[in-house]
């Protein structure tokens, strides 16, 4: 049997990720340091674990409802009301997902069919594309650029539709800019759609990481409520990641497709996670303020420390991330990380690795701490000294 | 929050921020940054800058007593003048005034128990005021000043993810 031959030709195309070869060599260097992670350092505030083990001393071991327990899904509703003024209801217009990863996949699922064309801002979070894919649409990138704050401009986007678009992806906060869209941005953004059937799906996992100011969801903008889904989860704004659990909000018809695949594909999502969930959603409005003051004193040391060592770097107003320009070290993004990996044992991610118009810059995470990330921005400074 | 609190609090979490990176993080110059910590040294807010310690793991040997002490209040001065009296003594390392079932919460350190419990019988229990005193040895330390001892650590996440 050719074993290559039986795989799905649309899964062997698929780019293979662009950090397998630093995980690789960082993974045999106990001591190097990582600023390469995209997950927060905190570990899940104590009294959402304690509500997590006390489902399992009660034996809540079952399945959930496939749309996910409905006390979760009115406390989500509450909560969006609550920071974003968001309004759905919690019967028909929320689905409890598998991370924001999942929802993001049958939201995709739901929307495209092969031929649609799927607006994506590029650099981004990396998942868009295969998914995309797979459903058997095609994956349009929008260059965002860095003099423009790496946002989604009106007129790229307006550039970017045919009549196939079906879908805009709209990634803010971003991974791994750190840029946001402004209440004054997404008005743009919703002008250029209005006269349109495109639909958006705003990835907003990092809305809760938003620094000097609020975050505005697209689905807030006038006229676009109902042609928008909105997909967060718990992993950053409560320091969930491993707990794999998320969430979409959209028009009723809409996440009723989605929990159709959700149905088949996952029955629900993990019950333990759920219960923790309503806890975050009940009394976490406080670790989410703590952790977000936190990540922002390390966002102007590490920024400072990057702009003093020479990196022109734009301001990120979320996520936590930098994204440093590395054009005065005459590197190739890989090149930078390798050698900055095996001279100085330092991780960053190439931020080609999040679409090829992230060439030339880095990724830097800043969940760390202040002594870490000081640690890193001296080795740093030495390897760019070495290569400017 | 104003400014002052903003800096202590983040100088009471690790004193060892320079004034650049207190400016840097809260977005003030650094000549407000120093003003401010002298002004706050000055007025007696900030008292001194120390580390947190593990002892467990260093060659010192040395034990911790909390001595709860029920004691007469002196006329006219309360208990300010019996604590005054006992914190002189520099074996003690804390005092406070306690609501419930004893006075004086004091806490000692000395190299064995055995000196701690001879500093209790011959120098605080002695004391005119001193109704009756209880010694209970710290056997371990779990966590202090926020910060939680014998934590490993290492850092569990995967080193690069998207």
């Amino acid at each position: 049997m050719n074993i290559e031959k039986v795989l799905s030709p649309v899964v062997s195309n698929m780019k293979p990720s662009g950090i397998r070869k630093f995980f690789d060599i960082v993974s045999s260097m106990p001591d190097a340091i990582s600023l390469g992670v995209g997950e927060p350092d905190f570990v899940t505030p104590w009294h959402i674990r304690d509500a997590g083990i006390y489902s399992l001393e009660k034996g809540r071991t079952y399945y959930t409802s496939n749309s996910g327990l409905g006390e979760l899904r009115e406390e989500i509703c509450r909560y969006l009301t609550r920071r974003f003024g968001l309004e759905y209801n919690p019967e028909n217009e929320v689905l409890i997902t598998v991370g924001g990863s999942e929802a993001i996949d049958i939201c995709i699922r739901s929307l495209v069919s092969p031929g649609d064309e799927v607006l994506i801002p590029e650099p981004s979070f990396v998942c868009y594309t295969p998914c995309t894919q797979l459903a058997g649409g095609t994956a349009v990138p929008i260059v965002t650029k860095e003099e423009e704050n790496f946002k989604l401009s009106a007129k790229a986007l307006k550039e970017a539709i045919t009549p196939k678009t079906k879908l805009l992806i709209l990634p803010y906060p971003n991974n791994p800019t750190g840029a946001i869209m402004t209440k004054d941005d997404l008005m743009q953004i919703a002008d250029v759609l209005k006269d349109t059937d495109i639909l958006v799906l705003s990835d907003e996992i990092y809305a809760e990481l938003t620094y000097n100011s609020k975050h505005v969801s697209i689905a807030n903008i006038e006229g676009m409520r109902e042609r928008t889904v909105v997909v967060s989860g718990f992993s950053k704004a409560f320091a969930m990641t491993g707990w794999r659990l998320g969430y979409a909000c959209g028009h009723p018809e809409i996440i009723g497709a989605m929990t159709k695949i959700h149905q088949y594909t996952i029955m629900c999502s993990p019950t333990t996670s759920q219960y923790a969930a309503i806890e975050a959603m009940k009394n976490g409005d406080g670790d989410i303020e703590a952790m977000a003051a936190e990540y922002n004193y390390r966002r102007k040391i590490i920024l400072e420390g990057l702009r003093q060592i020479g990196l022109s770097c734009f301001e990120p107003l979320g996520a936590f991330y930098v994204f440093p320009n590395i054009g005065i070290s005459g590197l190739s993004s890989n090149d930078f990380c390798e050698k900055l990996l095996l001279e100085q044992k330092v991780a960053v991610v190439p931020g080609n690795a999040f679409g090829d118009s992230g060439e030339g810059f880095i990724r830097c995470s800043y969940a760390y701490s202040i002594n870490a990330i000081n640690k890193a921005l001296e080795k740093i400074d030495k390897f760019v000294s070495k290569y400017r | 929050m104003d400014m002052q609190e903003k800096i202590l609090r983040l100088l009471e979490n690790d004193s060892s921020y320079t004034h650049e990176q207190i400016a840097t993080m809260l977005d003030i110059p650094v000549e407000q940054v120093k003003a401010a910590i002298a002004e706050m040294f000055e007025k007696g807010i900030i008292l001194k800058y120390c580390a947190l310690i593990d002892w467990e793991k260093t060659e010192r040997e040395f034990v911790t007593a909390q001595i709860e002490l029920r004691v007469t209040p002196q006329r006219g001065e309360g208990f300010d003048k019996v604590a005054e009296r006992i914190y002189q003594y520099p074996e003690v390392k804390s005092v406070y005034l306690m609501s419930g079932g004893y006075d004086l919460g004091v806490t000692i350190e000395g190299r064995t128990m055995k000196e701690v419990a001879l500093f209790v019988a011959e120098k605080l229990a002695p004391m005119e005021c001193v109704i009756s005193t209880k010694t209970h040895f710290v056997l371990k330390k779990y966590k202090q000043n926020g910060v939680v001892f014998n934590k490993p650590q290492k850092d569990e996440r995967r080193v690069i993810t998207l």
